[in-house]
């Protein structure tokens, strides 16, 4: 039987896997936009479960917002993307480095 | 369904004007409607604060619970709106010379505005939520507005990467939050969380707070702060400097007494380790910058610790003190971009602080205005800023936490020397090229008013001590 503890452990697993995608990847911007994907999905199986779990609608409501801000929040980062691949030529995280302090 | 209406009808009026405006502008003069439009949006924030300043008393809930309007939220939307419509205003002759006045602007602005209102009126996670990535959506957008720089660019694209991050962070705690207490609302969550709280709420409560953090800008998650500031165009460093970090805190200050009163000594310790740690980075990182945007970011850090601070005491006199300084915070850091923003060679900004070399003999007026800002950062007395950190002081003191008032002291001690330092350049500096003098008389209008704040406020601080007693005792059970 698969309870309410496997799903958290999925979803704090996915989680983690998100923040080390964006700490560790040194190559790709765009790496770092799925990251922040999979950090958000990772929330919404939080959710999701915890709605089943209790019996309770909220956290299914939460879960629609969640998707929501995300696919704005992933359309104006990839917009900031190409303004700054225009500019700079390149979008390898190690380039990000313009200003340093 | 009237009456829940009415409770965020200031926010309504402001969403639904920025999204016409919005429209008619793409479809009828774009960029040449900049400048109407950015008096126009000051202009309506500036009425609505009137309206909501003026508004009754009390305290109205609406949508179940899930916004508030009570004397915290009036206090906290006032100063944001205040901030924000000073802020446009000042920044309008900095970026039509430079041609980066797009029509976009002002409405972004008046959008992430609304998200700062449904910010610090949250009683509700997912209230929270929205009003937090409205805001932050809204700001990426605005650091990243000179499309081509390079710098511009930069920030927004490091801003948004670090802003998803805290954004992802604060998230996971509220599902969390919300798995533990079983409902998302504040209160809700304030009865679950009485005296004794589940393990799992507590993480999800550390979690919350690092999110929140991140958008204070309090160490460890500051490291945004200064690259944001630099690269960003110096007319939105000024507003990211003021309305966000009014709200952010205002949000902090909801989270830890509303949804989490009952577990005071559990964030506690956690809000002391940030005020103190802010501090002391805000006071030494600073000493090495020539750059004065990125000093203000790390003089914006260490005022964020010492608003921390009255926050961390946990008392409703915390609240108070924190209200109190961040109004006095954004008073001053009004005035000092206003400075900023006048500095220029050439027609072209100048950031490095040893340009400022003998500005006094150039311009004794506008040098001693800085000097009085400056003074007043530092906390020097008898100057406002003097008031503000003997305010949270006190605070910390009355709430137990002697030994961070005392570090707050010595923190202040070691950051009084780099305003200091410009100070020094002002008055006593080599003789170098010379800054060209300012033009814009809004700009002079507003650094001028902002020291007079500075030190007529002295006497009575304007009314906001009771303003800011009344707000803390309606958020503080």
């Amino acid at each position: 039987m698969i309870g309410l503890e496997h799903y958290l452990t999925v979803a704090a697993a996915l989680f983690v896997i998100g923040i080390f995608g964006l700490f560790l990847n040194r190559k790709n911007v765009i790496v770092l936009l799925m990251s922040i994907e999979l950090m958000l999905l990772a929330v919404n199986v939080n959710l999701v479960a915890f709605s089943a779990h209790l019996g309770d609608l909220v956290g299914q409501v939460f879960t629609l917002f969640v998707l929501t801000v995300a696919a704005a929040e992933a359309a104006i980062g990839l917009a900031i993307l190409v303004c700054f691949f225009r500019n700079r030529g390149t979008i390898a995280v190690e380039d990000v480095n313009v200003m340093k302090g | 369904m009237q009456a829940d209406l009415n409770v965020i009808l200031p926010e309504i009026v402001l969403a639904v004007y920025a999204m016409a405006a919005l429209l008619g502008a793409v479809y009828t003069g774009r960029d040449r409607l900049a400048v109407p439009l950015v008096w126009a949006t000051a202009g309506l924030m500036a009425l609505l604060a009137i309206w909501i300043g003026m508004g009754g008393a009390g305290t109205r809930t609406g949508f179940g619970g899930m916004i508030n309007d009570d004397g915290f939220a009036r206090f906290a939307k006032v100063t944001i709106l205040l901030a924000a419509a000073a802020v446009l205003v000042l920044g309008q002759d900095y970026m039509a010379r430079r041609g980066i006045l797009r029509f976009e602007y002002p409405l972004l602005i008046a959008l992430s505005v609304v998200g700062m209102m449904v910010m610090v009126s949250a009683g509700d996670l997912m209230a929270l939520y929205m009003g937090l990535e409205l805001q932050s959506l809204a700001l990426y957008v605005v650091a990243s507005m000179r499309r081509d720089s390079i710098k511009s660019t930069e920030a927004g694209l490091k801003y948004f990467v670090l802003g998803a991050l805290s954004s992802g962070l604060l998230l996971f705690g509220a599902s969390l939050t919300y798995g533990f207490a079983g409902t998302t609302l504040f209160s809700g969550i304030l009865a679950a969380a009485d005296g004794q709280a589940p393990v799992g709420l507590l993480i999800g409560l550390v979690l919350v707070i690092s999110g929140l953090a991140f958008k204070v800008s309090a160490v460890p998650f500051h490291m945004w702060t200064p690259d944001v500031y630099e690269g960003a165009p110096t007319p939105i460093t000024a507003f990211f400097a003021t309305a966000p970090k009014v709200a952010a805190l205002g949000l902090f200050a909801r989270v830890v007494h509303d949804a989490f009163g009952g577990v005071v000594g559990d964030w506690q310790q956690v809000l002391a380790a940030l005020s103190l740690l802010s501090m002391f980075l805000g006071a030494v990182a600073a000493i090495g910058q020539t750059d004065i945007k990125r000093l203000m970011a790390y003089s914006s850090i260490a005022h964020m610790g010492y608003a921390l601070m009255g926050l961390a005491s946990g008392t409703a006199f915390g609240v108070q003190a924190m209200l109190v300084y961040v109004a006095i915070y954004v008073a001053m850091n009004v005035g000092t971009f206003a400075f900023i923003l006048s500095m220029e060679r050439g027609g072209q900004p100048v950031t490095d602080i040893r340009s400022l070399n003998m500005y006094s003999r150039a311009e004794p007026g506008r040098a001693l205005a800085m000097l009085i800002l400056l003074f007043s950062l530092a906390g020097v007395p008898p100057l406002l800023g003097f008031f503000g950190k003997l305010y949270v002081l006190r605070a910390a003191y009355e709430g137990g936490l002697a030994w961070l008032a005392v570090a707050g002291v010595i923190a202040s001690v070691i950051g009084a020397f780099y305003y200091l330092r410009i100070v020094f350049y002002m008055y006593f500096g080599e003789e170098g090229e010379a800054l060209e003098t300012g033009r814009s008389p809004v700009q002079w209008g507003f650094l001028m008013a902002s020291a007079a704040v500075m030190v007529f406020g002295i006497v009575n601080m304007f009314g906001i001590e009771t303003m800011a007693q009344a707000a803390a005792a309606t958020l503080v059970h």
